[in-house]
């Protein structure tokens, strides 16, 4: 590249100082969206308004570790929009995917499907055949150990 | 000049690492560097599709991920991110000390690195290893019979019924969560009840739960929590700072999600995105590990110089990568 700022180079060399700068201002970005998603139930409901923070700064991020990190700020412009090509295709991927499942939202199915259906059914049987029994075990051997604390199940109460 | 390659029969010389079909070391770096960068947007594409996945069931519910979030560990997840950043950071460090000819940086840059991948890979086996010890697994497995029933306590189911009928409380379901451990904090000896598993909330909100007797007995316990919502109650301030602070996973009044009255529908989603996006995601760290270690061989054995890096770059762009898609991956599973 014309821009090589040491002779002989082959790529732009990044110096030392600008790659720790940019990893205490990425570690910074860092605590700044731990803070800013724990202030929900502290101080201020920001409610939403958390993950629209969470992506922009974390956009932020990723953006600085494009330019520095991976060179493309020094690299050709060609590369740049390649990759943020591949970025907006995955845009329109995630944007088409939304419609559609918006447009189909009131045609989902409310609650568990049919196998968890079973599968929590099958759980309720046990409970209920282990408290039968007398015996206060889930129903197999190998879970003995944990008799005292599995709770009694009282179908009456209910 | 460079010292001849025997293997190339031919009437022109040129350095040993550059191919004869390149006009210029230059050259051939920069189409080697184009060639990683198609690479890479195909890696975005890849984890294009899951993030896809994660967008769309979390648009349609939302709930699903505000519940299953607060069993995973903000201070691991942050100190990982932490951990790939610096990472990050040297491998850009062995880059630029490659470029210099630098080599014994270049090794050391390159160690810390392999660190950093080594570090990332057994915090996560910290953090999987916990969540499979207490049956949260993806999938279906999240709803096998439970074998690690000394962690959980049975939960007074009315006090939470209580708590999810008392519309004058106006709550949104995130709140419900925080009423509802505080109530597990209040009650710990709270008397053995039913195993009843199908007792999932649909959506968010409650429903499908019955109060009880023992509504008086949380009468006066439910009745400040709207002002504790609002900071008011010094001590319940900092019940709920608790509530905030711990993964219901790791306080041992907390129940897992088969025991809890507002587990929402399909609560097993979660952590089947999760264990999907932060799984490829290691495979990513791993094979970037094994990339590092095949680099540091070739330096060790001298075969890089000011004029030849490229595989150092090209490593380098690909380990950015993994970091980047941990950016996002972070807040999406962690800060909710």
């Amino acid at each position: 590249m014309a821009d090589n700022h040491e002779h002989g180079a082959v790529g732009h060399i990044v110096p030392i100082k600008m790659l720790v700068g940019i990893c205490a201002v990425l570690l910074f970005l860092t605590a700044l969206t731990v803070w800013v998603s724990k202030l929900n139930f502290d101080t201020v409901n920001i409610g939403e308004a958390n993950i629209l923070i969470a992506m922009g700064v974390a956009t932020v991020k990723a953006t600085l570790v494009c330019l520095i990190f991976m060179h493309l700020k020094w690299d050709r412009p060609f590369i740049s929009f390649f990759f943020l090509a591949s970025v907006l295709f995955v845009l329109l991927f995630v944007s088409f995917a939304l419609m559609d499942t918006h447009a189909n939202a009131p045609a989902i199915i409310p609650g568990n499907s049919t196998v968890i259906q079973q599968k929590l059914d099958a759980l309720d049987a046990s409970a209920q055949a282990a408290h039968a029994s007398g015996e206060v075990s889930d129903g197999q051997a190998a879970h003995g150990d944990h008799a005292e604390d599995a709770p009694a199940h009282d179908a009456a109460a209910h | 000049m460079y010292g001849q390659a025997k293997e190339h029969d031919h009437d022109h010389d040129h350095p040993d690492f550059l191919g004869h079909h390149w006009e210029s070391p230059t050259q051939q770096f920069e189409a080697g560097k184009f060639g990683m960068w198609l690479f890479l947007t195909t890696e975005v594409l890849l984890f294009g599709g899951l993030f896809c996945a994660y967008t769309v069931w979390r648009s349609n519910h939302p709930e699903l991920f505000r519940y299953g979030s607060q069993f995973l560990d903000t201070f691991w997840g942050a100190t990982n991110t932490a951990v790939l950043l610096i990472s990050s950071m040297t491998m850009a460090m062995a880059v630029t000390y490659a470029a210099r000819g630098k080599t014994k940086a270049v090794i050391i840059c390159l160690l810390l690195t392999l660190m950093g991948a080594a570090g990332f890979m057994a915090i996560k086996y910290v953090e999987y290893n916990h969540k499979f010890h207490e049956g949260f697994y993806p999938g279906l497995a999240f709803y096998e019979e439970p074998n690690a029933s000394h962690l959980w306590q049975p939960l007074d189911e009315t006090a939470v019924a209580h708590l999810a009928h008392d519309k004058t409380m106006d709550m949104d379901e995130s709140n419900l969560l925080h009423a509802e451990a505080l109530v597990r904090a209040e009650l710990p000896e709270a008397p053995a009840e039913a195993v009843t598993w199908n007792k999932a909330v649909a959506g968010p909100g409650p429903g499908g739960l019955t109060t009880s007797h023992e509504q008086e007995q949380l009468a006066e316990f439910t009745a400040f929590l709207p002002e504790a919502f609002l900071g008011d109650n010094e001590d319940i301030a900092g019940e709920l700072e608790f509530a905030d602070g711990h993964a219901p996973g790791e306080a041992p009044h907390m129940a897992h999600p088969l025991q809890d009255p507002v587990r929402p529908v399909n609560a097993q989603k979660f952590f089947t995105i999760y264990f999907m996006m932060t799984g490829l995601h290691g495979i990513h760290v791993v094979l970037g590990g094994f990339m590092i270690i095949w680099l540091l061989y070739r330096t060790i054995r001298g075969e890089f110089s000011r004029e030849y890096y490229t595989p150092i770059d090209l490593g380098g762009l690909y380990w950015h990568v993994v970091d980047l898609i941990w950016i996002f991956l972070f807040p999406l599973f962690y800060l909710i």
